[in-house]
């Protein structure tokens, strides 16, 4: 089982009845697979922010719930979350979060365990699929024990690894009435003091008893080398140096202060490895206790393996071919992508674009290059906004964002750009799906998480009732119209909005027959510069692969001397 | 002999590597035996070069990555891919190796070129090395999705199951109306 569907397991067994999330490579399975799950309410929120909020509502209201998100999705949900550690829970609540050492698919490498420790909030960091089962069922229980969210720190390896797990039945948990209570959920300033003071009390109760909790696990061997490690760590610290000594911790917030100087007065050397940022490493530090290593010998960044702590430790890795020559091989839009039209257009008509978080941000990437910048979910409008009045212009730049991303953070910054007076252009890429993430539905996609129908936010309407002026549709393969689009929208002294509709490739399915390149081919190459995986070069011409093709058409759009042929109908 | 073998399977973006690994976790299930599965999701695979590591032990398997020096074996989905996860190769390790050419952009750009001494290389550090066209006999079953059916078919031969095991995985694993074409594609493999 893959630890992620042991972490949705764990919760439905746990009993937990409300979900709400947003997807987020590499949390989305949870919720993906709770969705499937019977007697339990799973929902795609449009952000984190609104997720956890559901979900601490849902404690209110008596019941177990859960948010799962990536590592930056809980800085957009750091607002509930830090108020939510003082009032506390009263049925369970679990906060997952799941980082990406190593940048498989994400922005960054941030430590997510800082927000546990920052908010006071208890940490778990399980190792394996089967840790990911047991930790998140025992987290439920920790939670209403102690009044407390509980947040659940994975990250990819833990998350995208599968391994054996034992099923066990569900325990339906009876709805705890509510009762009404100003002092424990109304965090005003008065009432904020006294919570605050409680949950000091709490986190120092738990720092107590947290010596005691199975969560964390001395395994005495070989007492010349002890480690203290945590999470997908420690896998690699048992198979590389399997005769050392270890302090497992599976509760890294707080730490559990007895255990450790315990397990270090009963080593000779002391060794910290937990990949990330030196979290609990500086704490013991700060202990006043000697370390013979750590971060001196280990990185901040990326992700570890045996083979690089065996290297820390003089041991021997095996041998292995070094190969330095392979050209890389970078993901691409698919073939048939609705996007890659419109950023063909942008790269020919040479716009500064801010992009943002999604599939869309492989058009940055040659040959169309098209992207200028991708900071975080959002950020395309309100730097568009930013770049706009520092330079003055809003012809040449422009906005690019998909339907899903508008939804999480792009309509605040769209209701900014009208107040203050943009006279820029937002593009919304509507696929009718939050594609990125494998496809899951959003509001604009007229399903909801467990596959029912539901209402379908209309795009334009949206962007007309805030008042904009010019919101036109365009479909994306039809680059004429792009093109058409992108000049007169720009070229306006007002805000306007260009919305490109066609569904994601890989959600249509139905695919057309492969197009050819005709005898008569210039060899003029204008075709390869749209970047797609199913024209590659054969004896000096371009060629169409056609098994990769889906018929698309933007090829043929995009050759001047009408010499590649299908039979895809006209836009 | 006691089982234990680290597979890595490896190929371009939307080629099936992940069924191919889901496959391999399952028949390791039905021996009891301990298994753990590393797998990428998200933007890799929008046909980036993509990587599997699985893992099978009778005694257990604790990390989950398979590391340079470590493989027993490597199916490769693209010939370029069996070069660059070359390192990850036991001395004298096994490879299959799917000799199907798909050109990365950097290639067809012509910004970069793709090695012509690929088989030469591999052949010095492989123990054994199978080489074929999976991708034309994929089609043959119908479809060139089938080619990591195709592969594992090949793969059968280094691993420790049964052709009835294997049958049974992909009867449980795969769609209903894919396990015929599936089961040929597992037998014209496994000829190979």
């Amino acid at each position: 089982m893959l630890g992620n569907e042991a972490f949705a397991r764990g919760a439905y067994e746990a009993g937990v009845k409300v979900v709400s999330s947003y997807p987020g490579t590499p949390s989305t399975e949870v919720t993906e697979v709770l969705a499937g799950y019977d007697g339990v309410h799973t929902e795609w929120a449009p952000n984190e922010k609104c997720g956890v909020e559901v979900a601490i509502g849902a404690s209110v209201g008596g019941v177990r719930s859960l948010s799962t998100m990536k590592h930056v999705g809980l800085n957009v949900a750091a607002d509930p979350f830090f108020t939510a550690a003082y009032t506390g829970v009263t049925g369970g609540a679990v906060i997952l979060v799941a980082d990406d050492n190593g940048c498989h698919s994400s922005q960054n490498e941030q430590d997510s365990r800082y927000y546990g420790k920052s908010a006071g909030v208890p940490v778990l960091e399980p190792s394996d699929a089967a840790e990911c089962k047991d930790y998140i069922k025992k987290a439920y229980d920790l939670s209403e024990e102690y009044d407390t969210i509980v947040l659940i720190r994975s990250n990819t390896r833990v998350s995208h690894s599968r391994g054996v797990v034992t099923l066990g039945e569900r325990v339906e948990k009876e709805r705890i009435p509510y009762v009404k209570d100003i002092q424990k959920h109304v965090a005003m300033p008065a009432m904020a003091r006294k919570l605050h003071v409680a949950q000091e009390n709490r986190m120092n109760k738990i720092a107590e008893d947290c010596n005691e909790m199975d969560f964390n696990r001395v395994e005495m061997n070989d007492t010349s080398i002890g480690i203290i490690t945590s999470g997908i760590c420690y896998q690699y610290v048992k198979e590389a140096l399997p005769d050392a000594s270890i302090l497992k911790m599976g509760m890294t917030n707080p730490i559990p202060k007895k255990l450790i100087e315990d397990f270090a007065g009963k080593v000779e050397k002391l060794y910290v490895i937990e990949e990330g940022d030196p979290f609990f490493e500086e704490q013991i530090r700060a202990m006043g206790i000697s370390l013979a290593g750590g971060k001196d010998l280990f990185t901040i960044q990326g992700e570890y393996s045996a083979n690089m702590i065996r290297e820390a430790f003089g041991l021997p890795v095996p041998p292995s071919a070094i190969i330095e020559d392979a050209p890389g091989r970078p993901p691409l839009l698919c073939a048939g992508c609705p996007h890659r039209g419109l950023f063909h257009v942008l790269s020919k008509l040479k716009k500064t674009v801010m992009g943002d978080i999604g599939c869309y941000t492989l058009a940055a990437l040659p040959p169309t290059s098209a992207i200028d910048s991708c900071l975080c979910m959002g950020a395309s409008i309100t730097m568009a906004h930013g770049f706009e009045k520092a330079t003055g212009d809003s012809k040449d730049v422009v906005a690019v964002l998909g339907d899903s991303t508008f939804f999480h953070s792009g309509i605040t910054g769209l209701v900014n750009m009208y107040y203050n007076g943009s006279k820029g252009t937002v593009i919304i890429l509507d696929n009718r799906i939050t594609g990125m993430t494998g496809h899951q539905h959003n509001p604009a996609s007229g399903k909801n998480a467990m596959g029912q129908e539901a209402p379908a936010i209309d795009i334009k309407t949206l962007c007309e009732a805030i008042g904009i002026k010019h919101v036109v549709e365009v479909d994306p393969l039809d680059i004429k119209a792009v093109e058409k689009a992108v000049k007169e929208e720009t070229g306006r002294d007002e805000l306007s909005v260009i919305i490109t509709k066609r569904p994601c490739v890989l959600i249509v399915k139905q695919t057309e027959p492969p197009y050819t390149i005709g005898q008569d081919c210039k060899n003029c190459k204008q075709c390869m510069k749209i970047g797609c995986p199913a024209i590659e070069e054969k004896d000096g011409k371009p060629v169409i692969v056609p098994d990769r093709c889906v018929g698309c058409g933007l090829c043929a759009n995009v050759c001047a001397f009408d010499v590649i042929k299908g039979c895809r109908k006209e836009a | 002999m006691k089982v234990k073998t680290n597979i890595l399977i490896v190929g371009v973006g939307g080629q099936g590597t992940l069924l191919a690994s889901v496959l391999l976790g399952n028949l390791a299930l039905l021996r009891d035996f301990d298994v753990k599965l590393s797998e990428v999701h998200g933007m890799s695979q929008r046909g980036g070069s993509v990587v599997t590591h699985v893992k099978i032990d009778e005694d257990g398997v604790y990390s989950p990555l398979i590391e340079k020096g470590d493989a027993d074996i490597i199916i490769a989905f693209e010939k370029l891919e069996a070069y660059r996860w070359l390192p990850y190769l036991k001395d004298g390790g096994t490879m299959y190796v799917n000799t199907h050419q798909i050109l990365p952009m950097p290639v067809v750009l012509g910004q970069a070129e793709y090695p012509d001494n690929i088989e030469d290389t591999l052949a010095k550090h492989a123990g054994t090395i199978k080489s074929f066209d999976a991708q034309e006999i994929a089609e043959k079953c119908g479809t060139v999705k089938a080619v990591n059916v195709v592969l594992l078919g090949a793969a059968s031969a280094s691993l420790p199951f049964t052709e009835e095991e294997w049958i049974k995985v992909i009867e449980e694993n795969v769609k209903p109306k894919f396990v015929e074409l599936n089961k040929n594609a597992f037998l014209l493999g496994k000829e190979v």
